[in-house]
């Protein structure tokens, strides 16, 4: 399987991460290395087989909703890049 | 400097001599960040040593011991991977994204490990974001293998790893997502434990595949290792995904009957490595034979090879989500000179992730995507159960399986950074057992060309202390572990 610069332009920015145009030959090449080899699993029949996302088989973990301490809102925002007013700020987001 | 001063001498020892008041928590923690700040000029394992924390720590401590204060981790030093939250100090899990991060709130195992009296002295280099088999992929540079400085400590806990080999410290903490404990243990002629997924909490830990990784002890003797486990496993709240079954004290019970002993040794597990290599580890295997275990070769794991394709599209995906996170807005780095919201996202992440994380964003992101989700995510979680009902099905018959832990020892820096499948390979060891859950651990077993080698020894679900019996019982009968590179 080959994927093509234009592949790799569509996956970055599906994951939205800027990727230099002079880099996007060797990730295509990377990946396609990658799926090539990943071919193998198609010779692994799975046709009854279910899926299991993770491996100890816990399922819905519950506990009773009771008020515990929190971080102060200070806390929280001591690493935002930039906050006003007990809220973080981001450029704007419609016109 | 007294020769007790050093952390040739394990933990524990040190523990019990600072309970007896042959020399104070103080006096260690300063000798301790002599040797480090010295190592490290040439190693590199450290992002952050913590000198200042660690001093104020011990000399809290030293007080609290004249008091009359027993806590069982009590004064000693220990390094712990920069994945792991430190409340008020940079955690920066090796990336240029995090490079000014300090988190608000300890991760549970750090409060466990502070709780316990011991003194974090300093957070440990690792490849970005855990990705990678050879510490090389971290925005502070590559660690280098304390047995041969041109050569890579193996990764992604390399940090962790080579500062125990080089007897910085004897003791420290990594995470295991593929192989990131085992691997550089094994490289660095060192023990190291990947816990049962759920064993040990994963509460703020820098997430990169939540339904693989766990964070596990790494030392240079298995009663330290016993202890730490000890000490950072059980159930917590915070981690809905911890199991809330009792923790046995290990190094409390570390002796074994061997003769019971039924191990599987996979089909052509050998296939592929070295003749050297190969005899290495059957001579280790020897060992346990030679004293009554049962051993049974060419046992049946069909599913082995569909693990590394398998993992290489689970961990990824799971990673292009998880690191979603990293935004410019909540924390972390931010290109704030970009006034258009999307292209700031994505300057910032551009800027921030390194060649490798990228790599594996793009694949995992690629594997999700619409038309390609069921070729390959979802086809692998059904490989993911065909490799757990195969590990099921052997342990109904054998106690332990084992294995090398890498198909050779430590490779050159450099050497296999064009060719990331290469990379990847490195790790055919030790990633079916993190898809699988089970607990499994490297030994040091011996050298080739004066490079450790690493024998895997696998458990059934939540039988850490099997293989920790295991372990003592093969530390008693070797020598391996004692040997430490000149520094």
């Amino acid at each position: 399987m080959s994927l093509s610069e234009k592949d790799i332009e569509y996956v970055a920015k599906l994951a939205r991460i800027s990727i230099d145009k002079k880099d996007l030959n060797d990730f295509a090449d990377d990946l396609s290395v990658c799926l090539d080899y990943f071919a193998l699993i198609n010779e692994i029949d799975t046709s009854n087989v279910s899926p299991t996302s993770q491996s100890n088989n816990l399922m819905n973990v519950m506990r009773e909703d009771e008020i515990k301490d929190n971080m102060q809102i200070d806390e929280v925002l001591s690493n935002a890049p930039e906050h006003i007013d007990g809220f973080i700020k981001i450029p704007k987001v419609m016109d | 400097m007294d020769a007790m001063l050093n952390n040739t001498t394990p933990a524990h020892i040190h523990i019990q001599n600072i309970k007896d008041k042959q020399y104070s928590s103080y006096e260690l923690i300063q000798s301790t960040l002599q040797h480090l700040h010295d190592q490290d000029e040439q190693i590199n394992a450290y992002i952050n040593i913590l000198d200042d924390y660690a001093l104020a720590r011990a000399k809290k401590l030293d007080e609290q011991i004249s008091a009359g204060s027993d806590l069982p981790l009590a004064g000693v030093p220990i390094a712990v991977k920069d994945m792991l939250a430190l409340k008020n100090y940079p955690t920066t899990a090796g990336s240029k994204t995090l490079e000014n991060f300090s988190p608000t709130y300890n991760s549970s195992v750090v409060s466990k490990l502070e709780a316990a009296g011991a003194i974090i002295i300093g957070k440990t280099s690792c490849d970005e974001f855990a990705m990678g088999s050879s510490n090389e992929h971290a925005f502070t540079g590559p660690v280098h293998n304390p047995w041969d400085i041109e050569r890579v400590p193996g990764g992604s806990s390399g940090g962790s790893a080579a500062t125990v080999a080089a007897r910085g410290v004897a003791w420290s903490i990594g995470t295991d997502t593929g192989g990131s404990i085992r691997q550089p243990a094994s490289f660095n002629g060192i023990y190291g434990m990947k816990p049962t997924y759920g064993r040990v909490s994963r509460f703020g830990v820098v997430a990169f595949a939540s339904s693989l990784e766990q964070v596990g002890p790494m030392a240079h003797n298995v009663y330290d290792l016993s202890l730490l486990m000890h000490v950072i496993a059980g159930h917590d709240s915070k981690d809905s995904t911890t199991l809330n079954v009792d923790v046995p004290r290990y190094h409390e019970s570390l002796d074994s009957d061997i003769a019971a002993l039924k191990i599987a040794i996979p089909k052509n597990i050998f296939d592929g490595i070295d003749d050297v290599m190969k005899e290495k580890i059957q001579s280790a295997i020897d060992v346990f034979r030679k004293h009554g275990a049962k051993i049974t070769e060419n046992v049946a794991i069909d599913s082995w090879k569909s693990a590394l394709p398998a993992y290489y599209l689970i961990a990824p995906s799971e990673a292009s989500a998880n690191l979603s996170r990293y935004d410019g807005f909540r924390y972390g780095l931010a290109k704030l000179d970009e006034s258009d919201l999307w292209q700031r996202l994505e300057d910032t992440r551009g800027s921030g992730f390194g060649r490798e994380v990228k790599r594996r964003i793009l694949l995992g992101t690629y594997a999700l995507s619409a038309g390609y989700y069921d070729a390959y995510y979802n086809k692998a979680l059904k490989l993911r159960t065909l490799i757990k009902a195969d590990f099921d099905q052997v342990f109904k018959q054998f106690d332990v399986i084992m294995t090398p832990t890498t198909p050779s020892p430590a490779f050159k820096i450099g050497e296999r950074l064009q060719d990331p499948l290469e990379m990847y390979m490195s790790d055919f060891y030790t990633i079916p057992i993190n898809i699988a859950g089970n607990p499994a651990i490297s030994i040091p077993c011996g050298f080739i060309d004066n490079l450790p080698v690493g024998l895997q020894i696998i458990g059934k679900h939540l039988d850490e202390q099997q293989l920790l019996q295991l372990a003592a019982f093969y530390e008693s009968e070797t020598e391996w572990n004692e040997m430490a590179p000149q520094f």
